[in-house]
């Protein structure tokens, strides 16, 4: 499974996949960042849908990190992209039969994959952790945002929890891309439908019904890059979510290990 | 060691209520050169796919060199294959693909650029894939197949897309291969380029096996052949009925007569063929090449 694994990072370190990702990671977590600092004082509130993270909230321990809880669930979304692209590509390409020629073991394709592919998700989480926490320590003067609890070893606790909780929602939010990518079999159908769903279906429902916020399976995995929210705790949405994704996996890799490959 | 690089019994595939694969058997002794030929969708991909592992038969068995194919895991690091064509990563560079499946192989990558100079890419293995000539990406299936120094090497039409230089090549190479022990299972429609490097035909019409044999064997099943011209088109029909009428089964193709008889029968036909007024362009007696011999079995 190791061989799966140099594989494919050969194929994701390539610079427009690479540098193509970082780069939307890096905006987007600058861009939320930013607006936490420079809209602290907005009417239209400086969080995400509206909610307001005031100057004391950010001047605790914790607040070195608020920016980049908030980017969690983009760059879940630019995982979502990643998986599902690098898996349904395989069979668009007709590359698959290579692999599991050179491979035949298609768990082991199947892990080797989602390793690498979490790998490479660290990485951008990790790239999206520093940058975030740069741009809250320059912007926190100027907004008046105290930082002297931000390093404190209760400071460095919640930077190491946000980012292990981030990490599990980017992984998962992945794993759905990638689930999608082995059903749909094309990178066009699996982002377009799990983008879909994710930014627009999911928030329609929890327009029409809000308490459809604590199962739908977005809502829970971008809970989890937070630590919880308002309504839906930290232990429900890795329950929930885990469930979402634990299904979805097992069926997923059902399918790959027993269909043919005939294309 | 079994001295058979591929055997087949009874082998079938279904798809809903069609048979791609109808019920086959067939061996390939080690070290030589098998072609794989029939008409278009008559099961040669299928058939290989059963054998590589990727496609699930419907009913029989079958080992490649040895070891069951429900265990693809026991034979393939020893097989090279190029199935329906090149398939690679377009956005990666001759050389990284073979890379990739070097390192997924745990092949050594020092065998990269050799092969790639070993097809003729050596100097273009920078660049990327999807700048590659249709003859430049079957090249490089071929030296992705070669990459695990194979036994059995199973090619799926290698010499699409090649100019005629390229196909020479690549009819010396897999007799170089030959020779030195692999095993060649081949697909082509070059007939001519399979007739010349092959020692075993596998033929396929329908799904069902027409012949499977050393090609000397089905050379000499078949009568010799003596191909009719004549000057009006429209006589053409008529040399069909002198044949059918003296016993001797006879189609029209591509403007001449094809009758089956004897060299002997040739000058008993020119005497008719004047009786009946026709004036013949050509008579000329030969004994049937592969591609006679693949019309007259296929029906096609």
């Amino acid at each position: 499974m190791f061989n799966v694994v140099l594989a494919e990072l050969r194929k994701l370190r390539r610079p427009t996949l690479f540098l193509g990702t970082m780069g939307s990671a890096l905006f987007f977590t600058g861009l939320i960042t930013s607006f936490v600092y420079l809209m602290i004082d907005s009417p239209q509130g400086n969080g995400d849908r509206g909610r307001t993270i005031s100057r004391e909230v950010l001047g605790l321990a914790s607040g070195s990190v608020n920016g980049f809880a908030s980017v969690g669930g983009f760059l879940g979304i630019i995982a979502l992209c990643v998986f599902a692209a690098q898996t349904a590509q395989e069979y668009t390409y007709g590359t698959l039969r290579n692999l599991l020629i050179r491979q035949p073991g298609r768990m082991k394709i199947l892990i080797g994959k989602l390793v690498s592919m979490m790998l490479f998700a660290i990485v951008m989480i990790t790239v999206a952790a520093v940058v975030s926490i740069g741009i809250s320590f320059l912007l926190a003067p100027g907004a008046n945002v105290s930082t002297e609890l931000w390093f404190t070893s209760d400071g460095v606790d919640a930077i190491f929890t946000t980012f292990i909780n981030v990490t599990i929602s980017v992984i998962a939010f992945g794993i759905v891309g990638m689930v999608l990518g082995l059903l749909l079999r094309s990178p066009i159908s699996a982002i377009s439908f799990g983008v879909l769903w994710l930014l627009i279906v999911e928030n329609l429902l929890i327009a029409v019904k809000s308490s459809l916020q604590s199962w739908l399976p977005g809502a829970q995995l971008s809970a989890i890059a937070t630590g919880g929210a308002i309504d839906i705790s930290y232990k429900h949405a890795l329950g929930v979510g885990g469930i979402y994704v634990g299904v979805g996996a097992l069926v997923a890799s059902i399918l790959f290990v027993r269909r043919d490959v005939a294309n | 060691m079994s001295n058979t690089a591929i055997s087949v019994s009874d082998l079938s595939k279904k798809y809903d209520d069609r048979l791609a694969v109808s019920h086959i058997n067939f061996e390939v002794p080690v070290g030589t050169v098998c072609g794989f030929v029939g008409p278009n969708g008559s099961g040669k991909t299928t058939t290989m796919r059963m054998l590589l592992g990727l496609i699930t038969p419907t009913t029989g068995m079958g080992h490649i060199l040895g070891e069951p194919i429900e265990h693809p895991e026991k034979y393939l690091s020893r097989v090279g294959a190029m199935i329906e064509g090149p398939a690679f990563y377009p956005a990666l560079s001759g050389h990284e693909n073979l890379m990739v499946l070097a390192k997924l192989g745990g092949f050594p990558v020092e065998r990269v650029q050799e092969l790639l100079n070993k097809v003729g890419l050596g100097d273009r293995g920078k660049s990327k894939y999807k700048t590659y000539s249709l003859g430049m990406k079957q090249r490089l299936g071929i030296a992705a197949a070669l990459l695990p120094n194979p036994m059995l090497l199973m090619l799926d039409e290698p010499t699409n897309g090649l100019d005629p230089e390229g196909i020479q090549e690549v009819r010396a190479l897999l007799r170089d291969l030959a020779n030195e022990g692999t095993t060649v299972f081949v697909s082509s429609h070059l007939l001519s380029e399979l007739e010349i490097i092959s020692d075993y035909i596998v033929m396929l019409r329908k799904g069902e096996i027409v012949f499977a044999g050393p090609i000397g064997d089905l050379m000499a099943q078949q009568q010799p052949t003596i191909i009719a011209k004549s000057l009006q088109h429209s006589d053409l029909e008529k040399i069909v009925a002198i044949a059918e009428k003296a016993g001797h089964h006879a189609v029209v193709r591509d403007n001449s007569v094809h009758i089956l008889a004897a060299m002997d029968w040739a000058p008993v036909l020119n005497k008719a063929a004047f009786d009946a007024g026709i004036t013949l362009a050509q008579l000329a007696p030969q004994l049937p090449n592969l591609e006679e011999t693949f019309f007259e079995m296929t029906g096609d």
